[in-house]
């Protein structure tokens, strides 16, 4: 390839090399926003093409996707997800502009002769705004943020409580004001029932290493700590059994430290009561000497297996939503 | 001052001729011993810089292999590639090597360590002897990580975070873990003289001319990372002193153990916190973050001007954006602590999104300096171009992790596994690796060869975004992290193979990077002083530098130095709403903004001067 060789617009008066710059150009100005003109037409053209996008997808109103997220089975879950989807928008736009604008200049300036472009280093006003619109869009993000934490960690009086333990690796459900307790046994799937329609208190904590209470479809996490009780609520609007993972890492075993939920009517609920009541703790396993499963335990490649039938009841009903991306 | 100095010895044609070669080699050979003596005893910042950069690159080439042994036991639900105990060890090592050891590190003590001192013309950092320790105490550090492969229990296992109270000798009793502690100590104390270095060598040991607005984008960056280095890791070193003490001499700083009943009550006058590991790790923590960020956010804006021959755009913004970036990462620690139900949720949550309006003013700085300029993509613009894409997926899914109820249930998932990966490995690989593609030349005197750089490139960019694209909607779809096995009727499979794929992927482009080491051991192609036309100081001296740096400066009229020289009859800085900025080489009067200091100008120095030619463009 040639050397690259100095054009001198620098020796011209300044005014000209201006001027020459806009005539030189294809394009009109572009509004304030963009770093420099675009070809004004194919802009505007985008631009309604996005515009009718999204005024599609809120003409659809609820019908807006889950954009891969798990649709939500509880109230809380579904404040949650309002604010996903909204943050998804936002930040697909976002991402949509800055990537065309990436793109363009990418394709668009490209090498096509040794000239030595403007020099161009600062645009004042173009500066000021690039700053200010970013700060813009935060402040509502955290605005619509702040409304629906408070939403999601609203704690109502509760109809039902269970303290919800998490142990190396296992759970344990204490249903405190019924005397029914379910205890997982080493490396099985323990199952939490509670009545739908219900705001079911949740007071989580730990004996041992930090856990996390993970629903998928409740789009809802919490840490289990030694030391702190964290206290939430839960309100399932669909009856059905949804799997639950341990999600913050606890040691050898944490992969398979999952549980079900499974949501019932409040009929059942009882039925399910007065048939766990009272006689002390369905499997009284110590919850004491787990920890004794130290990284002594000899490869583990059989406990997968051995604990794939527990899944199998979970699969009919675990729900993902297969909309979005 | 000398206004006009002699230009130097050029790469493509030398114009003096009393500043031959032999009187560089000669200043070469005057300086200690040769060989491996050299390698062991030497303080000066390039050969320190060389050694830090081979050290991680062959640490990143270990971490990735141990990524891979991830990935394939996750090609399978019931993940029966390795133990459970080994994949907790490969996540946990593959986790800090190329956090602390791979990413920091190759920046601040290999790039920044080689580049800084020549782009302010200084002939070497300000503390030698401690530059030479930091990497010293480096090289210990990382040898004492990966001990721990090799002694009883194996490696550490309680992930790079190292959470408490599963890192406390109840739950993680091994050697691998003490190991990995030290280690920490040892290149924490490593990061902070580096940093200490850093910050003492651009605020003293600037050449004449040199203002700080004069200073490139990457000595900015390096001197914020310097500084955030101070304020981090020190918090990070006392953190894992304690955890050490909890470990072995008895205290109850993080440890629970026995402090609670079967039934639930927590004896408060018997039990340390394990919350304040999270806060401690995690101030440390985020500020590290963008240690790790700032130094590759500056190489690329060494690169997109050079590359598309223009001028930073928005330069001064630019340098106040990475301060904002700075100072607000030392207050959203706790956003990575939403769900432990024990933080002030609405600040932590502001202050993390505030953030992406710096860095969103860097993004538009990239474009603008793009925009209209004449790009040329050889490899470093390349990768440059592949951070943009990288982290701008990375950055507008960390606004939504900013946002506590959508972090709640994508916390600890692959949803996070990606938005991370995308804004490290945006940085630290794409700007890492353009950076190294970039100054190679200056280091060697030799070429990289670009067809190979340009295979690299395409295969990194595929892997890349088929690795952890598949991560996001395994994340939304529920999939924890750090886990070995995952049930099989959840649909999961698919998306963790496409992610294993794109993983070998990203191994194979990094074949390539070692073919194109041997090439130009091999069959060398002569670099020159400046191949790429840049702009700033370190292009202005030979390749390699001479011992120390300069025998000769230019006059230093602007943040271009090299430029200015080269380009005599460039076009004038342009002020895009309206104001013109003169040209420093020219005598047509003295514009607004940062050509008043230092040298006067007027006196051109090349108005009739040949502009000196790169073997490439």
């Amino acid at each position: 390839m040639s050397q690259p060789v100095d054009q001198s617009p620098a020796g011209t008066p300044l005014s000209t090399n201006r001027d020459a710059a806009v005539a030189g150009s294809p394009a009109a100005p572009a509004a304030a926003g963009e770093p420099a003109p675009a070809p004004r037409p194919r802009r505007s053209r985008w631009l309604g093409a996005a515009v009718l996008a999204v005024g599609g997808l809120l003409l659809a109103g609820c019908q807006i996707p889950t954009f891969s997220a798990t649709k939500p089975t509880t109230t809380q879950g579904q404040d949650a997800i309002k604010l996903w989807q909204g943050f998804f928008i936002a930040g697909a736009i976002v991402f949509v502009i800055v990537f065309c604008l990436i793109a363009w200049a990418v394709f668009r300036y490209r090498r096509r002769s040794d000239a030595i472009p403007q020099q161009t280093q600062y645009h004042t006003i173009l500066e000021i705004v690039y700053t200010a619109v970013p700060v813009v869009i935060v402040l509502v993000l955290f605005a619509f943020t702040f409304v629906t934490e408070n939403n999601v960690d609203a704690l109502p009086a509760p109809r039902l409580t269970v303290t919800v333990t998490g142990f190396q690796w296992g759970w344990r459900f204490h249903y405190t004001t019924k005397n029914v307790t379910v205890i997982g046994v080493e490396l099985q799937d323990p199952q939490m029932v509670i009545p739908v329609h219900e705001a079911v208190r949740i007071n989580l904590q730990s004996h041992d290493v930090i856990h996390g209470f993970y629903v998928p479809a409740f789009d809802f996490s919490r840490y289990a700590q030694p030391g702190i009780i964290n206290k939430f609520t839960i309100t399932p609007q669909s009856t059905g059994t949804y799997h639950g993972q341990c999600t913050q890492y606890c040691g050898l075993y944490h992969s398979l430290m999952r549980f079900r939920v499974k949501v019932v009517s409040a009929t059942q609920f009882a039925a399910w009561v007065s048939t766990h009541h009272s006689s002390g703790p369905q499997k009284s396993v110590p919850t004491v000497e787990r920890r004794a499963l130290g990284k002594s335990t000899p490869s583990s490649t059989a406990t997968p297996n051995s604990n794939a039938s527990t899944h199998t009841s979970t699969a009919a009903t675990y729900q993902t939503g297969s909309t979005g991306l | 001052m000398t206004d006009v100095i002699a230009p130097p010895a050029a790469g493509g044609g030398s114009l003096i001729p009393g500043m031959g070669t032999e009187h560089v080699a000669h200043a070469h050979e005057d300086h200690g011993p040769t060989g491996l003596m050299k390698w062991i005893t030497t303080t000066d910042h390039k050969v320190i810089g060389l050694s830090y950069m081979i050290t991680a690159v062959a640490l990143f080439y270990i971490a990735g292999l141990l990524a891979l042994g991830i990935r394939v036991q996750l090609t399978t639900p019931a993940g029966t590639f390795i133990s459970f105990q080994q994949f907790n060890q490969l996540f946990t090592m593959h986790g800090s090597i190329m956090m602390y050891l791979f990413a920091g590190p190759f920046a601040f003590g290999g790039l920044a360590n080689y580049v800084v001192p020549l782009q302010i013309g200084a002939p070497d950092m300000a503390f030698p002897r401690l530059n030479a320790l930091s990497y010293w105490l480096f090289l210990g550090g990382a040898t004492t990580m990966l001990m721990g492969f090799f002694v009883g229990g194996g490696a550490a296992d309680f992930g790079w975070v190292a959470y408490a109270p599963l890192s406390t000798t109840t739950y993680t009793p091994g050697p691998g873990e003490d190991l990995w502690i030290m280690a920490l100590v040892l290149t924490g104390f490593s990061a902070i003289f580096t940093g200490v270095n850093l910050v003492a060598t651009i605020f003293y040991l600037r050449a004449p001319g040199m203002t700080m607005f004069r200073m490139p984008i990457f000595t900015w960056n390096m001197l914020v990372t310097g500084i955030l280095i101070l304020i981090a890791f020190p918090v990070l070193t006392a953190a894992l002193v304690m955890l050490f003490a909890d470990r072995h001499f008895g205290t109850m700083i993080y440890s629970v153990t026995g402090c609670h009943t079967v039934t639930g009550t927590p004896d408060a006058h018997a039990c340390g916190s394990a919350v304040l590991w999270q806060n401690l790790f995690w101030f440390f923590g985020h500020p590290e973050v963008y240690i790790l960020a700032l130094p590759y956010f500056g190489i690329v804006t060494e690169i997109f001007p050079v590359f598309s021959r223009k001028p930073v755009f928005g330069y001064k913004g630019m340098v106040f954006a990475t301060m904002s970036i700075a100072a607000l990462s030392t207050g959203v620690w706790a956003h990575h602590m939403f769900t432990t139900g024990t933080v002030l949720l609405p600040f932590f949550s502001l202050m993390s999104l505030l953030i992406a309006v710096p860095t969103g003013i860097k993004f538009f700085n990239w474009i603008g300096t793009m925009w209209r300029g004449q790009l040329v993509y050889k490899t470093p613009m390349l990768m440059a171009i592949g951070f943009l894409f990288a982290f701008l997926m990375g950055g507008v899914t960390g606004v939504m992790l900013a946002a506590p109820p959508i972090d709640f249930f994508v916390h600890t998932t692959y949803f996070v596994v990606a938005h991370f990966h995308q804004v490290l490995f945006g940085t630290a690989v794409f700007g890492g690796f353009a950076g190294l593609y970039y100054w190679y030349p200056k280091m060697f005197g030799r070429m990289l060869n670009d067809r190979l750089g340009k295979w690299h490139f395409w295969l990194l960019f595929v892997g890349f975004w088929l690795t952890y694209m598949p991560q996001y909607i395994l994340g939304l779809h529920g999939m924890p992290r750090r886990v070995a096995s995952y049930p099989s009727n959840l649909g999961w499979q698919s998306w963790n193979i496409a992610s294993t794929i794109g993983a070998f992927m990203i191994a194979a482009s990094f074949m390539f990077l070692l073919a194109n080491f041997w090439m130009s051991w091999r069959y060398p192609v002569p670099a020159g002083d400046n191949p790429w036309d840049a702009h700033t100081l370190e292009w202005f001296t030979t390749s390699p530098p001479p011992h120390h740096n300069y025998t000769h400066l230019p006059t230093i009229r602007s943040e271009r130095p090299t430029w200015d020289y080269n380009h005599p009859q460039s076009p004038n800085i342009r002020h895009g709403s309206g104001r013109t900025r003169a040209a420093p080489g020219h005598s047509n009067g003295h514009g607004p903004g940062g050509s008043g200091n230092g040298a006067a100008p007027g006196h051109g120095n090349g108005s009739g001067m040949e502009r000196r030619e790169g073997p490439v463009s």
